[in-house]
């Protein structure tokens, strides 16, 4: 009821004043800045407080309740203590790894999910169904596949007379194993995204090039790839962002283990937070900050700058 | 074309065996365990079931210490059902916004949209700034805290999603006689219909299956949600595992239904949105 009235009201103003002035007026402030209000507060609130206050944090020895400064002690222990230091280095190996290959896997995928084959939807379907599952939950079941002594995996691999690696006890090899749950877990968002990209295709263009007598690794090469750009773009920054800060499938396998072999920076920085060390902990939090931000930055800017809208 | 048909055939059935054996295997292994007595689950074997004990596993993990599931499944529910409505009223108000009144400020909002997107939390900090508004442990915190981090991925998808929506539309729906809350929450948002139901399903899994933010924010028994009970279960009860694949299978349950109810409309919501060119 009272809208009507408002609305009225309105009309009626518009009769009075000059036309063209109130319409000017009006289809701006049709978008209002107000709508921004709550989101600004959730953001400011709770994301940006906590992230300008960790660069101080992290230059103090604190207790939640009283900081005590104490300069850059805490980046000089986390670099030079080997077992914390290593987990930067994990950290970008298995962004580089995880991201690499959902790229690679996911294109795959998405040509041979959208060209002519057998049990196309099928397919999509099971490639996509681990984003679904519990990463906690997927990290169970790896442990039990993988297992050394009991394993599935293992035991076939003892069938055929091979060797039987400890995957996820082996110092060497537990990052590399997550790493490859990982990626068995997150290919399908790739696949999905890079499948959307290339059915944006123009048929036409494919079309064109058959009648050229262009070959399918031609075509591949020449239209395929270059005009899904935008979908590898999505896929590359989205999965560097996911991977440079995973937590939750490496706590959920290793805890970061054996010894400290699969640490990465998002793990230490819990570890330190269970152990009371807050300042160090959110030292940790500024060093993945940083990390995430001059790997990301550049690599956003350089993405985008042809065609790409994020 | 027999050629081509013959050749969809083979890569056909080539990936399809190789989907079995890396993609189904894990999950049969999975239901296979759940089924187990706890003597034969603990054998990690793959194989078949001595004895086939399924819903008399399903009762026991329905019971277990004192039915602690099901206080966890309404945590999450809560948790998600919430936090995901705040997202997508929130994400779609600043989306539209962002994608139809252009002003020098769109940059400076872009920027600090796409660092909440790229930015990763700082969790300890974030504790303390819940402390300090008695709201550390709480749901509601834990609420506002994955509304929040959800935000920027939503306003993403809602921005390149209004860009389609005709201005006309605005237009005609003024001259109607429209304010700007008609205009958005009566006109606007129900055409953003499928990039809705793309942001609610994407979020809705996220949360549910989100671990590290409950682990951090929302300790104790009293709140746990579905991944830390099963988490904690995990570090407990090691001669069961016939539960604790049981209790993956249930946990899994809600995101399958969630998609399945919304995989085409996913689909669209992204094509329409994320990636353009």
């Amino acid at each position: 009821m009272s809208t009507i009235n408002t609305a009225a009201a309105t009309q009626a103003a518009d009769v009075i004043t000059e036309p063209r002035v109130s319409k000017k007026r009006t289809i701006k402030s049709y978008y209002p800045r107000s709508f921004f209000i709550p989101t600004i507060v959730l953001y400011v609130v709770f994301f940006a407080i906590p992230s300008v206050a960790s660069f101080y944090f992290s230059l103090t020895r604190w207790s939640l309740f009283d900081s005590h400064f104490i300069g850059f002690d805490n980046f000089v222990e986390f670099f030079q203590n080997p077992q914390l230091y290593t987990s930067f280095i994990h950290t970008l190996l298995y962004g580089v790894i995880t991201s690499g290959a959902k790229v690679l896997i996911g294109f795959f995928l998405a040509v041979l999910l959208t060209g002519p084959v057998m049990g196309r939807g099928y397919l999509r379907a099971v490639v996509f169904f681990p984003v679904l599952v519990s990463t906690i939950g997927v990290g169970i079941m790896y442990k039990s596949l993988l297992d050394p002594f009991h394993g599935m995996v293992n035991a076939v691999l003892r069938f055929f007379g091979l060797p039987q690696p400890g995957w996820f006890t082996d110092p060497h090899l537990a990052i590399y194993t997550i790493a490859a749950v990982d990626i068995w877990k997150g290919v399908g968002i790739a696949t999905l995204i890079f499948m959307a990209g290339i059915v944006a295709i123009p048929r036409e263009y494919f079309e064109a090039a058959r009648i050229d007598g262009a070959g399918a690794w031609r075509i591949l090469r020449e239209i395929t790839i270059p005009l899904s750009r935008g979908a590898t773009a999505t896929v590359i920054i989205l999965s560097l962002i996911g991977g440079l800060r995973s937590f939750d499938i490496i706590w959920a396998t290793t805890g970061g283990g054996p010894g400290f072999t699969s640490d990465v920076i998002a793990s230490v920085i819990y570890k330190e937070y269970q152990a009371g060390f807050y300042g160090l902990s959110a030292a940790g939090n500024v060093v993945l900050f940083l990390v995430v931000t001059v790997i990301m930055v550049p690599l956003t800017y350089v993405l985008n700058r042809k065609q790409v809208q994020l | 074309m027999t050629r081509v048909r013959g050749r969809a055939w083979t890569v056909g059935i080539i990936a399809i065996i190789v989907s079995i054996v890396v993609f189904l295997v894990p999950f049969i292994f999975v239901v296979l365990q759940a089924s187990k007595t706890p003597a034969d689950a603990s054998t990690l074997a793959f194989s078949w079931p001595k004895h086939w004990q399924f819903f008399s596993n399903l009762r026991a993990v329905l019971q277990t210490n004192s039915g602690i599931i099901w206080r966890a499944f309404l945590n999450s529910a809560i948790l998600t059902v919430t936090s995901v409505t705040i997202m997508v009223i929130l994400a779609a108000m600043a989306g539209y916004v962002l994608a139809r009144r252009k002003s020098k400020w769109n940059g400076i909002v872009n920027f600090f949209v796409l660092a909440g997107l790229i930015v990763p939390p700082a969790v300890v900090p974030t504790i303390w700034v819940l402390q300090r508004l008695r709201l550390f442990g709480t749901l509601p915190g834990m609420i506002l805290i994955e509304s929040t981090f959800g935000l920027s991925f939503s306003i993403l998808l809602f921005r390149a999603f209004v860009g389609t929506i005709p201005r006309e539309l605005d237009e005609a729906a003024v001259l109607d006689g429209a304010g700007p809350f008609t205009l958005f929450f009566r006109v606007v948002l129900p055409l953003l219909r499928p990039v809705v139901v793309t942001v609610a399903v994407v979020q809705a899994v996220f949360v549910f299956n989100d671990f590290a933010g409950p682990l951090y924010f929302l300790p104790g028994n009293e709140h746990a949600t579905v991944q830390l009970t099963l988490f904690t279960f995990q570090s407990q009860n090691l001669s069961f595992y016939n539960l604790l694949f049981m209790d993956i299978l249930l946990i899994t349950i809600p995101p399958l239904i969630a998609y399945i109810f919304s995989n085409r409309q996913i689909v669209a919501g992204l094509t329409s949105g994320a990636i353009k060119g």
